[in-house]
């Protein structure tokens, strides 16, 4: 099993709306498990899902976590 | 028939013209940015009596096109010493629109030291004396205003800013609740109406002949396509990220991606992020109440209305609108968490006619230079008063970013051509670097907003350290040109990007306006020409290769989180308009 910390923006914050906005949770995955077995984890259904940083680089959904990433989770956003 | 409106404010007379063949399929950036190439010399002092203030509405402004009520504004920029378009959303260019009119044209320079109003209506154009509204806070005067010429008409001003001719001011347009508070905010403008001795324009939409319409079917057409695709698209929907939260929402992403410029472009993540952030505002909303509103429309026939009112603790209003890049400029460029504080420096912002973008450059410039602390709320709200009362440390900062920098002995200097950057990294997401570099307008994030595919994943996925990218931020720059053309509110790019069907909508949309069969390939042709002229405009005014460039320091300090720098080639930024 690992470790790793997770953050959801914006409309994703739903899932876990008792957190405060840019907070981070543990989550235990797994080794070897994906982005997308962390959003299913979550709740969160994947097709909400936009885009996601892990350690502040973006990945897709299929990039293997390590112990102790940090995932930033966003559904659609933009603006400017 | 459509006419252009001419002011002269030498002898203080107006007169209506016939619309020259070259300016009929023009609207908005596009008509502006001609007319400016076409009759302001290049190296005319930007305050003196050889420049031109030109409004034009976009080709669509004035229909029922959705979020199409976009103003706007050209002329030499004092800021930046090149061309300047910089446009808002406000009912005033419908109103324009409206009244027959596809440009007004400011021109000649005052024999005497009194400001004027104008008072636009479909009889014609009245000069009235606007002394009064001189030296005052814009929230002061405009219920005044209102009773006045009516509820609802739309007016377009200047605050004391402008009136002291400061390179940070900006034009001011009313918001739907005819709030003194959209901003035409880049580039000094307000500094350029303030030289003609023009204080306001209220425009009286009433009776006017509205907007002619030659291709009534393919209009509607098109107008559906682009609505169905707003109303569609994630980003823009009813209940979709901008609409809840604003365009702050981009506070906490941005921030993810190492690119929040915080403490003067020193550091690319702020630790008070969250706190700022379009979240954070709906919050407010929430838990305050009163007049705290999320969703919010800047003009009528907005569907997007991204806009908010953000209470204080008391519900009475804080600030409207607190946009993302006035959190950012505001708050993590200057170390302040506190969105109290951030709204408080909006409201004095929006008051006294300054570009909130400038004025957090220029704020952070100050504390770099050793003026107050990062973080020091009360000290920034006091640079603001000094702006305010014009007083020497107030004209310095008036200045803006590479002014006042200059005069205060900074190095760190985060601007292109003078004007200030936004609120995007450039050494974290290398697009946006090329758009600050090479647009004909200085830093400015919104002349090519690569930030879609680089962070957004809106019309396709860019990798945001890539450095190959002068044919994204080429593209960028023709299609924004188009779209500022248009009239339409620039969020219409992330649908039109994403859905084809939306994108075909733009432009049976404006050739049903106009009587044309424009194709994909025409709106590009037709931004490439916008660019072209403005490029042209500037390299008249004397600027060269050496003025598309990122600044020095981002070339040798490493911006953390990713420890990276300004690592583009000059050649690279030199094949954006070099290759084309």
């Amino acid at each position: 099993m690992i470790t790793v910390h997770a953050k959801l923006f914006a409309t994703l914050r739903r899932y876990r709306p008792e957190l405060k906005i840019g907070a981070a949770f543990p989550v235990e995955l797994p080794t070897g498990a994906t982005v997308r077995q962390l959003i299913e984890r979550l709740g969160v259904p994947v097709k909400e899902v936009k885009v996601v940083f892990v350690n502040n680089i973006i990945r897709d959904t299929e990039h293997v976590l390590v112990a102790e990433d940090k995932v930033g989770i966003f559904p659609a956003v933009g603006g400017g | 028939m459509a006419q252009i409106l001419r002011v002269n404010m030498t002898d203080r007379t107006a007169a209506y013209e016939d619309v020259p063949n070259e300016y009929k399929f023009l609207g908005g950036r596009g008509l502006t940015s001609t007319i400016v190439y076409n009759e302001v010399d290049p190296t005319c002092h930007p305050l003196g009596p050889n420049n031109k203030l030109v409004f034009a509405p976009g080709i669509v402004t004035g229909t029922n096109a959705p979020s199409s009520g976009r103003i706007s504004v050209g002329a030499k920029s004092p800021l930046t010493g090149g061309i300047k378009e910089a446009n808002a959303g406000s009912n005033w260019p419908q109103l324009v629109a409206r009244l027959g009119l596809k440009a007004i044209i400011v021109e000649g320079y005052p024999q005497d030291d009194g400001w004027w109003g104008l008072h636009i209506t479909k009889d014609g154009v009245e000069f009235f004396p606007a002394d009064e509204y001189a030296g005052k806070g814009l929230r002061e005067i405009f219920p005044g205003l209102f009773e006045r010429f009516g509820k609802k008409v739309g007016i377009a001003t200047i605050g004391v800013a402008g009136e002291h001719r400061m390179a940070m001011s900006g034009l001011c347009f009313n918001d739907i609740d005819n709030r003194p508070s959209r901003y035409a905010g880049r580039g000094g403008l307000g500094a350029v109406m303030g030289s003609k001795g023009l204080k306001l324009v209220v425009v009286d939409g009433a009776g006017g002949p509205g907007v002619e319409i030659a291709n009534q079917e393919l209009y509607d057409q098109g107008r559906k396509k682009l609505t169905a695709s707003i109303l569609e698209h994630a980003l823009t929907k009813p209940g979709g990220a901008l609409n809840l939260y604003g365009t702050a929402v981009l506070v906490n992403i941005i921030n993810e991606a190492g690119a929040l410029p915080t403490r003067n472009f020193r550091e690319g993540q702020f630790e008070g992020a969250a706190k700022i952030s379009g979240e954070a505002m709906a919050e407010l909303c929430k838990t305050r109440g009163g007049v705290g509103t999320m969703g919010h429309a800047c003009h009528p026939g907005c569907i997007i209305q991204c806009s908010n009112v953000i209470p204080n603790p008391d519900g009475t209003e804080l600030a409207s609108c607190i946009e993302y890049e006035t959190t950012w400029a505001l708050g993590a460029n200057c170390g302040i968490d506190d969105l109290d504080v951030v709204g408080k420096l909006t409201q004095m912002c929006n008051d006294m006619g300054i570009d909130t973008i400038e004025a957090g450059d220029v704020i952070a410039v100050a504390m770099e230079a050793g003026l107050a602390e990062f973080g020091d709320g009360e000290a920034a709200i006091g640079f603001l008063e000094e702006v305010r009362q014009g007083t020497p440390l107030g004209r310095i900062l008036g200045m803006g970013t590479g002014g006042a920098a200059e005069a205060l002995g900074v190095v760190r200097v985060p601007a292109v051509k003078g004007q200030g950057m936004p609120a995007y990294e450039p050494r974290a997401i290398k697009g946006i670097g090329y758009t600050y570099a090479i647009s004909t307008m200085g830093a400015d994030h919104t002349s090519g907003y690569t930030i879609a595919p680089e962070i957004a994943g809106v019309g396709g996925k860019v990798d945001q350290f890539d450095i190959d990218k002068a044919e994204l931020a080429r593209n960028f720059q023709y299609s924004t040109a188009f779209i500022d053309t248009s009239g339409h509110c620039l969020f219409i790019a992330f649908p039109i990007l994403d859905i084809a069907s939306g994108f075909e909508g733009l432009i049976e949309e404006c050739s049903g306006v106009l009587g044309v069969n424009w194709t994909a390939d025409d709106i590009m042709a037709i931004g490439k020409e916008v660019i072209n002229k403005e490029r042209a405009f500037n390299r008249a005014a004397g600027f060269t290769e050496a003025a598309d460039r990122i600044p020095e320091f981002m070339k040798y300090e490493k911006l953390p989180p990713h420890d990276v720098v300004w690592d583009v080639p000059d050649e690279m930024l030199d094949a954006v308009h070099g290759a084309a």
